[in-house]
């Protein structure tokens, strides 16, 4: 990634991967202690498709999100390069 | 009773209190304090809205701005 | 074990550089209600809590490292580029002595982080009971610290996080209830 400024792409891809990741996280909770809403459950699965599509369309533009193998890397190693969560 | 997230009392005021009076304190009952376990099936907001407000579920959300703006 | 990823869970924003708002910021950071203590009671409650609620607390501690980053980053922008003249004015004179720009576990105050913020009672009522009871403080934090703030991004952030703290005590309170198990006549499907 690059020291300058991020394009505006960079900022619309993400917050549309922080919107689909929280309610996941949500979903997360609310199965935590109602585990047999089955309804819940599949709009659960359904974004966590969502999710790993919109990843996969930031990581191609970007580069990887995640740590630790689960994100494939461009040469060089690019895991290592700015910017960070509070950078941007 | 409609449910309300703000709740309000008059304290005592002394005659010798040296700092102006409020009248009116507040203090927060969010709505989870009534919901008990949530039921399914419960309305939700839309991805974009939920990150905004910090909950997917419409019963949840609860509004916070300093009740002290209107005299500030 | 972990993974880390690249992205905070909200799009923190501030509007100006304000050290004075990022010194009390700190309360959240390393004080008694602080997202650190948060993460580390429910992590570390995991191992004495019979398994029905140990999901909950993993994902609720895990989440409370996320809003800690979150803290730290308001407090990065608030701060990134101010002078030491400018942070002087702000009360952090006595901080930038010690650590210049570093952020530190202490709170708004300047005492220093301790595990003593931190309970583990191995009774999991006694222990879910101080996790409801932690997320109702943090939750009464958020609101001083937006009553303090005229900084309306910032405050756009710290709402975020002080509903998080509403969703979490729900959960706190039905795991309470699932521990009871006394709401077998009152299942739903
Ligand atoms: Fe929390």
């Amino acid at each position: 990634m690059t020291r300058e400024a991020l394009p505006e792409e960079f900022y619309q891809l993400m917050e549309d991967l922080q919107a689909v990741d929280f309610v996941l996280i949500e979903l997360n909770l609310y199965l935590d202690t109602h585990p047999e809403d089955l309804e819940a459950l599949k709009q659960f699965n359904t974004f966590a498709q969502q999710s790993q599509a919109l990843r996969r369309t930031f990581e191609e533009r970007f580069g990887p999100l995640l740590g630790g193998g689960k994100s494939f890397s461009t040469f060089p190693w690019a895991w290592k390069e700015p910017p960070w969560p509070w950078q941007i | 009773m409609a449910f309300t997230n703000r709740k309000t009392y008059t304290p005592f005021i002394g005659r010798y209190d040296p700092c102006q009076p409020i009248r009116v304190k507040t203090y927060e009952t969010p709505p989870h304090l009534y919901l008990g376990f949530q039921p399914p099936g419960l309305e939700q907001f839309s991805p974009k809205e939920a990150l905004k407000r910090g909950t997917l579920w419409k019963a949840l959300y609860s509004p916070y701005t300093s009740p002290y703006g209107d005299y500030r | 074990m972990w993974v880390y990823e690249k992205k905070l869970q909200y799009p923190v924003r501030v509007s100006q550089c304000n050290p004075r708002l990022a010194k009390f910021l700190i309360e959240q950071y390393g004080g008694a209600d602080g997202e650190l203590a948060a993460a580390l009671r429910y992590l570390n409650q995991r191992y004495t809590i019979p398994d029905k609620v140990i999901g909950l607390l993993t994902d609720i501690g895990t989440e409370e490292f996320a809003h800690l980053e979150m803290i730290a980053t308001m407090v990065y922008k608030l701060t990134k580029d101010a002078t030491p003249e400018q942070l002087k004015e702000a009360g952090l004179g006595a901080h930038y002595a010690d650590h210049d720009k570093a952020l530190f576990y202490h709170n708004a105050a300047g005492v220093p982080f301790t595990a003593t913020y931190i309970q583990a009672k191995g009774d999991p009522i006694a222990d879910l009971y101080e996790d409801i009871a932690a997320e109702e403080k943090a939750r009464a934090t958020y609101q001083w610290l937006i009553d303090m703030s005229d900084d309306p991004f910032l405050n756009e952030s710290l709402a975020f996080l002080r509903e998080r703290e509403v969703v979490h005590s729900q959960r706190f309170r039905e795991a309470v209830e699932i521990l009871k198990e006394a709401r077998e006549q009152k299942r739903f499907f």
